[in-house]
């Protein structure tokens, strides 16, 4: 099991929910740009990790039971996203790692994504 | 409880409202919570009712979604006053889309919305009249089963 702080470690990533709880189970990972996909075809439950920053991947994560989300290349959403995203309780993690960064290093962990 | 005695709500959706994208579909994910239905069918629920909302917000002038729930199911009714679709078979397939560049920027307009509603129902129908709009029937069966 891969646990959020461990997650946010492999990444050298940082938490910009703190007050989240990070000791959720990762071991679902799922990565896309299109918000389409999420909603057809992540499990739920699962890490969503992603280029996208706007309100609207907030509201995909809470309608399709994302657990938290990583933010690559270094991208921070805006206040008003970080504001949407504490309403639901949703852990964020900003990583500078590039999308192929942060899926290969996850992928040592967890091979076929889980 | 029967038809008349349902949950219903209708929830107004205006087009090219982005900011608002996906406000309704919580409101309707957190009353089917509310009411006691499953995970799963609240999440196949949560993910239809924002495909048609987004698919409002992305094609149609105004429309809205009408939730109705009963012990034995729960159906959302879509209409707008839209541009209609031409050709629903070529609609339903996976990766068809029409959208503008700047739903595909937001991550949306992938050509899976209304696959993946179907996917998500249990019973799926749409009619649709060009230049008029369009009406889908989206219905998940529950059998009374709650969390």
């Amino acid at each position: 099991m891969l646990t959020l702080k461990e997650l946010q470690r492999l990444l050298s990533g940082e938490l910009l929910t703190p007050e989240t709880n990070t000791d959720m189970d990762c071991s679902e990972i799922f990565a896309s740009d299109l918000m389409s996909d999420v909603l057809a075809f992540m499990h739920p439950g699962s890490i969503l990790v992603t280029g996208q920053v706007n309100t609207h991947v907030i509201r995909t994560a809470c309608l399709a039971d994302v657990a938290a989300i990583v933010f690559i290349q270094g991208k921070r959403p805006d206040d008003a996203v970080m504001e949407e995203a504490r309403l639901h309780s949703l852990p964020i993690i900003s990583t500078s790692c590039s999308m192929f960064e942060a899926c290969s290093r996850i992928s040592r962990f967890i091979p076929d994504g889980g | 409880m029967g038809e008349e005695s349902a949950f219903r709500q209708e929830f107004p959706v205006t087009g090219g409202d982005f900011a608002r994208a996906g406000k309704v579909s919580c409101e309707i994910k957190n009353l089917a919570k509310e009411l006691g239905l499953s995970d799963r069918v609240v999440r196949r629920v949560a993910i239809a009712s924002y495909e048609a909302e987004m698919n409002i917000i992305m094609y149609a002038r105004e429309g809205r979604l009408n939730l109705s729930i009963t012990p034995d199911r729960v159906r959302i009714i879509v209409e707008d006053s839209g541009p209609g679709i031409e050709d629903i078979e070529l609609a339903m397939t996976e990766g068809y889309s029409t959208a503008t560049p700047e739903m595909r920027e937001l991550g949306f307009g992938a050509g899976m919305g209304l696959s993946n509603m179907k996917k998500n129902a249990d019973i799926f129908e749409i009619s649709t009249e060009v230049g008029r709009g369009t009406r889908l029937e989206i219905t998940f069966l529950t059998n009374g089963q709650r969390a």
